[in-house]
């Protein structure tokens, strides 16, 4: 699907709309190579061709929607895509009015268009099994183009495009030691790659040694920024959304109430304009650049949807039906990269979490294990690796009264989920050094 | 649409060691009314091919919605160019896995479709339901729905298999939300628990008028009840919460695509390792678990898994003892072992994998108030509202919705924010009490993540309510 298809398609059903309607349209479509492995070796390897088009009805305070898949084809796609329209004109008599629906009015088109780059993807596939000759790599290979596009009956028409790659990767040692890494882009370099498995090897020299098993306590830990995501994107599970403030159900109900806060280092922004996603939604509105969630520690702000700034009188800021962010951005601190080690001294040096929920939700007291790669440090040095502990803490706590610093440096993390399809999420976050880090089991 | 798509398939059908095709449309409609107003309808007609080659040893795959013949053609292309571009680098040699070659039809029997009752009849029932949930100040966010799906599927091979099957699903559910003192509560139908194929007539066996009732109340009890007591006692677990448990340390530890290393890098790996099936005791002798794909009204019941093998009722656990993986063909093939018929694809754009489908309990001879009074002292636990487990699926900590305490053999007062944990190789061991098949409920969760590329599946636990001794219990911050 490219532009020139999407909205000759979305002018053929403006022409079907009659004089009292609206017509809203999203698409989302991608081409994609997926190749996962296992022990350096190919489990699976295909290709998926798809594209989704979202059409809304509204007539007056009436509207439907449907979601149909396309096949490529303009004509075919053409029929289909009014049978739709018109099963949806005749569904609309049996619906209520709707007093929360909220569309954007105001014409706003933006063309973001990604250039194609990329290797074939059976030519990187033999690179990779290549540069891991003699280790044994899981993971997935997913790349190609993905597509977005938007366009309603008012003239407003977006588009966005990218082409990249994301290899999500581990290396392992044995049982459940292995080192975890990414490898994402637009242009395919097989020296970067031969250096991040490089590093990769390293690391398996350390989870080589005989692991080490503490009691459960309250560690001083560092949590690296993939550490930190897992933390970030639990609180994101309605935390920043208008709709779970309204509705007391947010876990960051005391923080939004003045009740309970972080520390004051810690800003945490919806930073749309630094983010590798469209910046429209599928009621036509444009995200801001920014919207500041967290600001020293403090509630700022909530992330606001078409449909909960109608139920709440507030403007929207352009947030997606699920409230929940997709470009955050954590502010940095002043800890140095390279004397972390030394800062930590004795504790745990955690890569990576996983499996997070909620012990207390309105307490903000969650629950998660350590995974991949986690190291027992003493006296500034690496000692051994840490077999998996499970923690439970307060999110208040963690990055509030045990909050020892933030480093200097932040990572630029991609989000390799594929549910539904591949997404363009990320976020940018520092690392954080933790004081008396509970671990339960 | 599939009548079409055979024929194409017969006429493009390529000279390979093994080709199959799999074309599946899902439809569906999800309705929601919260606060009495009526959220957008989501209506959803999806459709399409998956190709999959075995050819020269490799695999390959292509998925499209284009399935003109020229559109099938291209999708066996693209199998047949990865099947032959990844031969040499393969986990396994997948051209020696005798793929079956079936016929036959499935069907999920139902007394009432979706489209027998209007769509104003449909959000009356929700503005009902709903309106029964907001009875007091206290209930600050409530809502009711019904979500729909009609999953149609055909199989077809190179050889001449053909299946068709449609599954019709329906998942009811009701959820509150109450506030009191800075402090919210949530009761709901366990997540979205009762999921079942069925049609219509599921909403009448729910009982929702009465399940509104009870959750409302619950939530306003909670609202006002003491924290779980932190201590290490029994545990009882309702089945919708056992369904939980099930999923996450039984289920997932014995997919064998995990045993196998697949998954390490995302779902992840496991503690179970292959030499342990047929002598590893995994639980006391009052576990037995099934893979069950015969109960027409469990979420995942069927009649071939989506590689074409016949599925039938299978023992994974049998008197506490492990017997037999959920591995599908091929990573049968690959463990040398047996398993049974769970592979499976969320959809017509993914490949399969090994799944849990149905993965249920078998009930015990203990009434309910039998497993109570085996108890000193202890917390009764139901409806899932938290989980988190390792990813060797060991070290879990699950929470609760509602708690109970009992004492001295008598389910006592009600207890907030219940916890537990434990760990998966010696928490079934302690399993002492197995209720009958008057405490067993169907039920299932349409939202199991797994895979790469990611899929979200439907899969079905059905459980009678159980009893473990020693576990650690725990409360609210």
């Amino acid at each position: 699907m490219n532009e020139g298809l999407f909205y000759s398609l979305a002018d053929a059903l403006v022409g079907a709309i009659q004089e009292t309607e609206v017509l809203l349209l999203s698409i989302s479509a991608e081409r994609s190579d997926f190749v996962r492995f296992n022990h350096a070796r190919v489990r699976q390897a295909g290709r998926v061709e798809q594209a989704t088009l979202s059409i809304e009805l509204v007539r007056g305070k009436r509207h439907a929607a449907a979601n149909i898949t396309l096949c490529g084809d303009p004509k075919q796609d053409r029929q289909r895509s009014i049978t739709a329209l018109r099963l949806l004109r005749d569904q609309l008599p049996s619906l209520p009015e709707d007093p929360h629906l909220l569309y954007s009015t105001d014409v706003q088109s933006t063309t973001q268009l990604g250039e194609d780059h990329l290797p074939e993807a059976a030519d990187a596939i033999d690179e990779i099994i290549s540069v891991a000759d003699g280790v044994d790599l899981v993971g997935i290979w997913a790349s190609g183009e993905i597509a977005k596009g938007f366009a309603n009956s008012l003239g407003q028409r977006n588009w966005f495009s990218t082409y990249n790659f994301h290899l999500d990767w581990s290396l392992y040692h044995q049982a459940d030691k292995a080192s975890k890494n990414s490898y994402a882009g637009t242009e395919w370099d097989r020296a970067d790659l031969e250096a991040r498995m490089g590093q990769a090897r390293t690391e398996l020299e350390i989870l080589a040694r005989p692991p080490h098993t503490i009691p459960p306590g309250a560690y001083r830990a560092y949590l690296a920024p993939a550490a930190l995501l897992e933390i970030v994107e639990l609180l994101s599970w309605g935390g920043f959304g208008l709709k779970a403030h309204r509705s007391k159900v947010s876990p960051l109900m005391r923080a939004v109430d003045g009740t309970a806060g972080f520390d004051e280092r810690i800003f945490l922004d919806e930073h749309a304009a630094a983010g590798l996603s469209p910046s429209f939604n599928s009621k036509g509105f444009i995200k801001p650049d920014r919207v500041q969630l967290i600001k020293e520690g403090r509630f700022e702000s909530a992330l606001v949807s078409a449909r909960s700034a109608k139920e709440y009188d507030v403007p929207t800021n352009g947030a997606s039906a699920s409230e929940s962010p997709n470009s955050l951005e954590m502010a940095p601190g002043s800890l140095a990269q390279d004397q972390l080690l030394d800062e930590l001294s004795t504790g745990l040096w955690i890569n990576n979490l996983w499996y997070l929920n909620y012990s207390d939700r309105p307490a903000c007291r969650m629950t998660g294990m350590t995974r991949f790669a986690t190291m027992w440090v003493e006296n500034g040095e690496v000692v051994a690796p840490l077999n998996v502990m499970r923690f439970d803490d307060s999110a208040y706590r963690i990055l509030g009264e045990g909050l020892i610093g933030l480093t200097r440096e932040r990572e630029l993390l991609l989000s390799a989920s594929t549910y539904g399809q591949r997404s363009t999420g990320s976020a940018r976050l520092p690392g954080v050094l933790v004081e008396d880090f509970r671990l339960t089991l | 649409m599939f009548e079409n798509v055979a024929a194409h398939f017969r006429h493009e059908r390529p000279n390979v060691d093994f080709c199959s095709l799999r074309v599946a449309r899902e439809r569906s409609q999800d309705l929601t009314v919260r606060q009495g107003v009526l959220q957008p309808v989501g209506n959803v007609d999806d459709f399409g091919a998956m190709v999959v080659v075995h050819h020269q040893g490799g695999l390959g795959y292509g998925a499209t919605a284009d399935l003109s013949r020229s559109g099938i053609r291209r999708a066996i292309a693209m199998a047949q160019t990865w099947a032959e571009r990844t031969a040499a680098i393969s986990v396994t040699n997948f051209s020696a896995i005798a793929m079956p070659h079936p016929r036959g039809v499935y069907e999920t029997p139902i007394v009432q479709s979706w489209d027998r009752q209007s769509l104003t009849d449909k959000i009356a029932l929700l503005q009902s339901l709903a309106t029964r949930l907001k009875t007091d100040a206290r209930i600050v966010d409530w809502e009711a729905s019904l979500w729909w799906t009609d999953q149609e599927s055909l199989y077809l091979t190179s050889d001449g298999g053909e299946v068709e099957q449609i599954q019709h699903i329906l998942v009811p559910h009701l959820e509150v939300a109450a506030n009191a003192d800075g402090d919210t509560v949530v009761r709901s139908l366990g997540g979205r628990a009762y999921a079942r194929q069925a049609g219509l007539e599921f909403v009448d066996e729910a009982d929702l008028t009465a399940k509104a009732e009870q959750i409302t109340e619950e939530a306003l009890a909670l609202l006002s009840a003491p924290n779980c007591p932190e201590m290490t006692g029994h545990l009882l677990l309702a089945p919708d919460q056992m369904m939980l448990q099930i999923h996450e340390s039984i289920g997932h530890p014995l997919e064998l695509d995990r045993i196998l290393g697949d998954e390490r890098n995302y779902a992840g790996t496991s503690f179970v390792t292959l030499d342990m099936f047929g002598e590893y005791r995994y639980g006391s002798e009052l576990l037995n678990v099934s893979y069950d794909p015969t109960i027409p009204q469990q979420l995942a019941s069927y009649a071939f898994d989506d590689d074409g093998v016949p599925a039938s009722k299978e023992y994974i656990i049998r008197a506490g003892i492990l017997e037999r993986p959920l591995g599908s063909i091929v990573s049968q093939h690959r463990a040398k072992m047996d398993g049974v018929a769970n592979a499976r694809a969320n959809g017509w754009n993914r490949p399969s994998i090994d799944r849990m489908a149905n993965l249920n309990v078998e009930p015990g001879d203990k009434s309910f108030d039998e497993l109570v009074g085996q108890v000193e002292r202890g917390v009764y636990m139901a409806a899932n509202r938290s989980w988190s487990i390792d990813d060797s699926r060991n070290k879990f900590q699950f929470g609760c919705e509602y708690g109970r305490l009992i004492e001295d053999g008598e389910l006592k007062g009600v207890v907030r924010k219940p916890n537990y944990r434990g760990i998966s190789a010696t928490f079934w061991r302690n399993l002492v009490g197995v209720g009958r098949p008057d405490t067993f409920e169907v039920l299932g969760t349409p939202f199991c993540g797994k895979g790469e590329p990611n899929q979200v599946i439907r899969v079905g636990h059905a459980s009678p309510a159980c009893l473990f001794a020693d576990v650690e219990v725990f409360g609210g911050a």
